[in-house]
C-alpha cells in the first residue's frame, strides 16, 4: 500500500512537471529564427519623425510603441535582439510644453461632428510632456521629429536653451546626452551592432508641406543659412549622410538604409482635388453667373495680352478648378492694369485686379493642393479683406474679392505647382542616388521606400483584412496628419525593412501581420 | 504487484484522455480508469450516468459514489510566420459527480445523478494574437438526473429519466484585432450568463446474453441552453458615435449535443473484465455560436462552428488483484468534431489519444476509495479558423497548436 502510494505520487509528479505541451520546434527556441551575418543584440535607429513613431500631427506613447523601429525590435528579439528603449512621451495626448507653455499641438483624432460627418480634430487636453524634463539614460530609438539630414550632425541640436529660437529641437532636447551633443554622436556612442538610418524626408518635405514657400537651396553649401522650409542642397545631403553612415559603421555595425518617398505618395498632397468647386454647393453655385461675368472682363485682357491660357471660368455643370497664384508665371500686373483701364474699368479697381491676377490662373491636374487647404478654399480671407479695405475698397466689393480660391487666388503655401514639384523630385532623386550608392558601397541593406509607398498610393497593398492604400482616413496607411503613417503603415514599413535585412544578411527574422496594427484613432472630445 | 503497477503507469504515460469540443468525459473515477467505458460494466452506481438500466443488477441495495477530477489542460500556440506565441494559463477545472442508487425490489431500482458532462475553461493571456476570437472562456453545465431502472428478467433491463440542466457561461474577447481607446487599451466584451436551465432525458437498456457478457446502450438527449438577457459588458471602447458599444444584454444558445453509447463488457478468469464502448456525439447541432446583442446599434456576433458528429472508441480493462485492490487501465481515441478551417482557439481540439489508469482500494466492506488518472495526447497540428470577418473580409487565424491535458481524480464509494 505504502509503495503503491509512493509510485502513484511519483507518477503524478512526473506528470505535473512534464505537463506543458512542447512543440517539435518552438519559435521561442534559440536558432529557430536567425540574424544571419548580422548581430541584432544592440539595435539603434536613427531618423526623424517617421523613426520616432510620430503620427496624427504629434508624438505620443502609443504611436511610439508602434514606431517601425519598435516593431522591428520586437521581431529582432526572436533572432538575438536585445532590449529596445525609446524616449517615451509622458502621455497619449501628444503636444509639448516648454516651461509650462505649450509649444507643440495635441494629436489629431477622428471625431464625428453634429451632422454625423467624421473628420480630424485636435484632441482636447493639456499635454504633460515638458521639454525641460530631461530623460536620463540612452535610447535605442534616436528618431527626432522635424530633423533634417544636417541637423543630425549639428552640435547643440538638443540644447533646451535653443528651443525657443528654433536653433534646437524640443524632441532631441528631452534626451540629448549633453547641450552640445549631436544626434549621430549619441547614436554612435551606444556602440550599436545594428542600425537603421532613415533621414532626408524633411529636407524636401517641409518645403512641400508649406506649398513651396521656401527656397530650393541647391547650390548653397551652407545649411546654416537655410530657412526651415528650404530644400537642402544634394551635395550637403550627400556629405552629411556619408558622415553619418561612417559614424554608425565605425564599430563594424551592420545596418539598413531607407530612401525617401515621393511626396505625391502621401495624402497630404493627394486628398484635396484641384477642382473642388461644385455648382451644387449652395454657397457657390448661384454666384457662378456673376463671377463668370466679372472674369469675362479679365479673360478679354488675358487674351489681348497673349496669355489666354490664364482665363478663369467656372462651370455650371461640373466641378471647377480653384484660382491659384503661380509665382512661376510672368508677372503681368502692370500690363493687366493698363489693359483693364483701356477697357473702361476705373483706375482703382483695375489696379487691384492687376495686382490680384497678375500671376493667377485656374489650377490644373498638375497642381497639388495641400491637405490643410481644404478648410480654406471658398472661405473669406480676412487678411486680404483688411488689406483691400485699407486700400480704400468699399467693404462689400472688398469681401467679394477676398474669397479664397474663387476670387482671391490660393496663395503659394496652399499649392504645389509643377515647378515646385520638379524642385522636390530632382532633390529627392539625388538624395536617393546617394543613399542607394552608399548602401551598395558599404554592403548595407537598402529599402526602396519610394517604390513601396508608390505601390501603396497606386492600387494599394493587399493584406489579410483588406487593402492598404494612401486614401486619407479610410486607406489605413496614413494617420490624420496626411503625412505620417498609422501603426499599420509603420508595420508595413517594418516588414519592408525586415525583408531587406533578411535578404542582405541571410537572416530569417519574422515579419508581422499588418492587420494586427491599428489605423486612425476614433474619439469625440 | 509492484511491477504490474509500474507497467501500467508507463503505458499510461504515453496516452491521453479528453473529449472533443467542450465535452468533458469525466463522469466517474472507476469508469475513467477504464478509458471511460461503462455502458456495459456493472460495478458501481456510476451506472446512473453510463447506463441507468444496469442499476438494477448491482449487488448492493444502496450505493453512493462521489468524486472529482482536477483537469490540468494546456494549450500552446505559435505562428512561425510572425513568431507570435501563447500558452494558456487556464485554471484547474474541477468536474464533480455524485451518484446514488437504491434497489427497491429485485426488479426495480431508483437512482440520482449529478454530473458535469460539458464545460470548458480556457484562459489565454489578454490581448494575445488570437484575442479577437477569445481571451478567456468559462463554460459550465450541471446535469441533475433522477432515474428509474427495472428488469424484465435476468437478461434484459431498461432504465432512464429526465435531466435538468443548469449552466453558466462567461466569455471575453477583444472586439476586433485593433480597436483601442485613446490610451491604447484593447476594446473588449465580456458576456456573462448564469442560471441558464433546460430539460432533457436519458434512456438505456442492458442485455446480458450470458453471466459474463453484458451489452448496453444509452442515449442522452440534446439539450440546448438558451441564455436570455445575459450581461454584455463592453470595455475600453473609444468615445465615438462610430463605436456605439454601450453595455447591453444578450441572448445566445449553446447546445449540449445528444450522445449515443453502445458497448459490451466481458468477465473472464474470475477477476478480469474487459470493456468496449463506442460513443457517437451529435455535434452537428453546434452550427454557429450567435450572440444577439439587445442594443440595436451593436451588430450581432456570428461565429461559425459547423461541427460534425464525432465518434469515440473506448477500451478498458479491470483486474481484481486482491481483495483490497482493483486495478484498471484503458485507452480511447477521441475524434475531433471540428472541421478543417473551423479550428477556433477557445476549443482547439484535434483528434486525441487518451490513456487512463486507476485503482480502487477497498477499505472494509462498505467503503472504497477510487482513484484515476487520464492523460490526453494531441498531435501538434497546423490549423486555422477561417470564419472571422473584418469589414466583410474573412481574416483567417492560423498557427500551430499543441494541446494536452492530464486529469487526476479521486472518489469515494459507499455501499450497503
Amino acid at each position: 500500500m505504502k509503495n503503491i502510494l509512493k509510485y502513484t505520487f511519483a507518477l503524478l509528479a512526473i506528470g505535473f512537471v512534464s505537463c506543458e505541451p512542447e512543440f517539435d520546434s518552438p519559435v521561442t527556441d534559440d536558432g529557430f529564427y536567425t540574424s544571419g551575418t548580422a548581430n541584432l543584440s544592440k539595435y539603434v535607429s536613427v531618423g526623424n519623425s517617421l523613426t520616432a513613431g510620430y503620427a496624427d500631427g504629434a508624438l505620443y506613447i502609443t504611436g511610439q510603441k508602434n514606431s517601425y523601429p519598435n516593431i522591428m525590435a520586437q521581431q529582432f528579439a526572436f533572432a538575438g535582439g536585445g532590449e529596445f528603449y525609446q524616449p517615451l512621451m509622458n502621455d497619449n495626448i501628444g503636444g509639448l510644453l516648454l516651461g509650462g507653455a505649450q509649444i507643440a499641438e495635441n494629436r489629431l483624432v477622428l471625431a464625428v461632428d453634429a451632422n454625423g460627418n467624421p473628420g480630424p480634430v485636435r484632441l482636447e487636453g493639456t499635454p504633460t510632456t515638458d521639454v525641460s524634463n530631461k530623460l536620463s539614460g540612452s535610447f535605442n530609438n534616436m528618431g527626432v521629429p522635424g530633423a533634417k539630414s544636417f541637423h543630425l550632425v549639428a552640435p547643440g541640436y538638443g540644447n533646451v536653451a535653443g528651443v525657443p529660437t528654433g536653433a534646437a529641437n524640443p524632441y532631441f532636447a528631452r534626451f540629448a546626452s549633453s547641450e552640445s551633443a549631436t544626434v549621430i554622436g549619441d547614436a554612435a556612442a551606444q556602440n550599436p551592432t545594428f542600425f537603421s538610418l532613415w533621414i532626408g524626408n524633411n529636407d524636401i518635405l517641409s518645403y512641400a508641406t508649406s506649398g513651396g514657400v521656401g527656397v530650393d537651396q541647391t547650390g548653397n553649401l551652407d545649411p546654416s543659412t537655410y530657412g526651415s522650409n528650404d530644400i537642402t542642397d544634394p551635395n550637403v545631403f550627400a556629405s552629411v549622410y556619408s558622415q553619418m553612415v561612417d559614424a554608425l559603421t565605425a564599430g563594424g555595425a551592420k545596418g539598413v538604409l531607407i530612401n525617401i518617398p515621393e511626396v505625391t505618395s502621401i495624402p497630404f498632397f493627394t486628398t484635396v482635388p484641384f477642382a473642388p468647386l461644385s455648382p451644387l454647393n449652395p454657397d457657390f453655385g448661384p454666384q457662378i453667373p456673376a463671377l463668370n461675368a466679372q472674369y469675362a472682363l479679365l479673360n478679354q485682357a488675358f487674351a489681348y495680352l497673349g496669355v489666354p491660357e490664364r482665363s478663369i471660368q467656372f462651370s455650371m455643370s461640373g466641378p471647377s478648378a480653384v484660382v491659384v497664384q503661380d509665382e512661376s508665371l510672368v508677372d503681368i500686373s502692370a500690363q493687366l492694369t493698363q489693359v483693364l483701364i483701356g477697357g473702361g474699368l476705373d483706375v482703382p479697381t483695375a489696379t487691384i485686379f492687376g495686382l490680384q491676377y497678375g500671376q493667377a490662373r485656374q489650377a490644373t491636374s498638375s497642381d497639388l493642393l495641400v491637405l490643410t487647404s481644404s478648410s480654406v478654399i471658398g472661405t473669406l480671407n480676412s487678411d486680404r479683406l483688411a488689406q483691400l479695405i485699407a486700400m480704400g475698397v468699399p467693404q462689400e466689393q472688398a469681401a467679394q474679392l477676398s474669397v479664397n480660391g474663387i476670387t482671391y487666388p490660393m496663395q503659394d503655401q496652399w499649392v504645389l505647382i509643377p515647378a515646385e514639384q520638379q524642385s522636390i523630385s530632382t532633390a529627392a532623386a539625388s538624395y536617393n542616388a546617394t543613399i542607394e550608392t552608399l548602401a551598395g558601397a558599404k554592403g548595407l541593406a537598402f529599402v526602396d521606400a519610394r517604390a513601396a509607398l508608390a505601390r501603396v498610393a497606386n492600387g494599394g497593398i493587399a493584406y489579410d483584412g483588406g487593402v492598404l492604400t494612401s486614401q486619407f482616413v479610410t486607406g489605413g496607411a496614413f494617420s490624420l496628419d496626411g503625412v505620417h503613417p498609422t501603426p499599420r503603415g509603420y508595420a508595413y514599413t517594418a516588414n519592408l525593412i525586415i525583408r531587406a535585412i533578411n535578404e542582405t544578411y541571410d537572416a530569417t527574422i519574422p515579419t508581422v501581420h499588418i492587420g494586427n496594427y491599428a489605423t486612425v484613432t476614433l474619439a469625440n472630445n | 504487484m509492484k511491477k504490474l503497477i509500474l507497467l501500467a503507469v508507463f503505458a499510461l504515460a504515453s496516452a491521453v484522455t479528453y473529449a472533443g469540443g467542450y465535452r468533458v468525459s469525466l463522469q466517474g473515477n472507476k469508469s475513467l480508469a477504464m478509458g471511460h467505458t461503462g455502458v456495459a460494466v456493472i460495478n458501481s452506481s456510476e451506472l446512473v450516468f453510463f447506463n441507468p438500466a444496469g442499476l438494477v443488477y448491482l449487488e448492493d441495495k444502496f450505493n453512493v459514489t462521489a468524486g472529482m477530477h482536477g483537469v490540468f489542460s494546456n494549450i500552446a500556440y505559435q505562428d512561425a510566420e510572425t513568431g507570435a506565441n501563447a500558452r494558456t494559463d487556464s485554471p484547474m477545472g474541477t468536474p464533480l459527480y455524485f451518484y446514488a442508487s437504491y434497489k427497491a425490489t429485485d426488479w426495480l431500482a431508483f437512482g440520482l445523478g449529478v454530473y458535469t458532462p460539458y464545460g470548458s475553461s480556457v484562459e489565454y493571456e489578454d490581448d494575445w494574437a488570437g484575442s479577437h476570437l477569445v481571451n478567456n472562456i468559462d463554460l459550465q453545465a450541471i446535469y441533475i438526473q433522477p432515474t428509474v431502472s427495472f428488469k424484465i428478467n435476468d437478461k434484459l433491463s431498461f432504465g432512464g429519466g429526465p435531466i435538468y440542466v443548469t449552466g453558466s457561461v462567461n466569455f471575453n474577447r477583444n472586439l476586433n484585432r485593433t480597436l483601442t481607446d485613446l490610451e491604447g487599451n484593447r476594446a473588449n466584451v465580456t458576456i456573462d450568463a448564469s442560471g441558464v436551465s433546460s430539460w432533457g432525458w436519458v434512456a438505456s437498456a442492458m442485455f446480458n446474453p450470458t453471466d459474463n457478457l453484458h451489452i448496453g446502450a444509452t442515449y442522452r438527449s440534446e439539450i440546448i441552453l438558451d441564455a436570455e438577457d445575459g450581461d454584455a459588458d463592453f470595455e475600453n471602447v473609444p468615445n465615438s458615435p462610430l463605436t456605439p458599444f454601450a453595455d447591453t444584454t444578450f441572448n445566445a444558445s449553446l447546445p449540449m449535443p445528444a450522445e449515443m453509447t453502445v458497448g459490451m463488457s466481458y468477465d473472464f478468469c474470475e477477476s478480469w473484465t474487459v470493456a468496449f464502448d463506442f460513443n457517437r456525439t451529435f455535434w452537428n447541432v453546434y452550427n454557429s455560436l450567435d450572440i444577439d446583442f439587445k442594443a440595436e446599434d451593436i451588430p450581432d456576433s456570428k461565429n461559425a462552428r459547423n461541427y460534425k458528429n464525432s465518434s469515440i472508441y473506448r477500451f478498458g480493462v479491470q483486474y481484481d488483484a486482491t481483495k483490497m485492490f482493483t486495478l484498471r487501465a484503458g485507452y480511447y481515441f477521441d475524434e475531433s468534431p471540428v472541421r478543417e478551417g473551423y479550428f477556433a482557439p477557445e476549443t482547439p481540439r484535434n483528434d486525441s489519444n487518451n490513456f487512463t489508469a486507476g485503482l480502487t482500494v477497498n477499505i472494509g466492506e462498505h467503503l472504497q476509495i477510487d482513484a484515476s488518472f487520464l492523460y490526453s495526447h494531441f498531435k501538434e497540428v497546423d490549423a486555422s479558423y477561417n470564419y472571422y470577418f473584418e469589414n466583410g473580409v474573412a481574416v483567417p487565424f492560423s498557427g500551430t497548436y499543441k494541446t494536452n491535458a492530464f486529469v487526476p481524480g479521486l472518489g469515494l464509494t459507499y455501499k450497503l
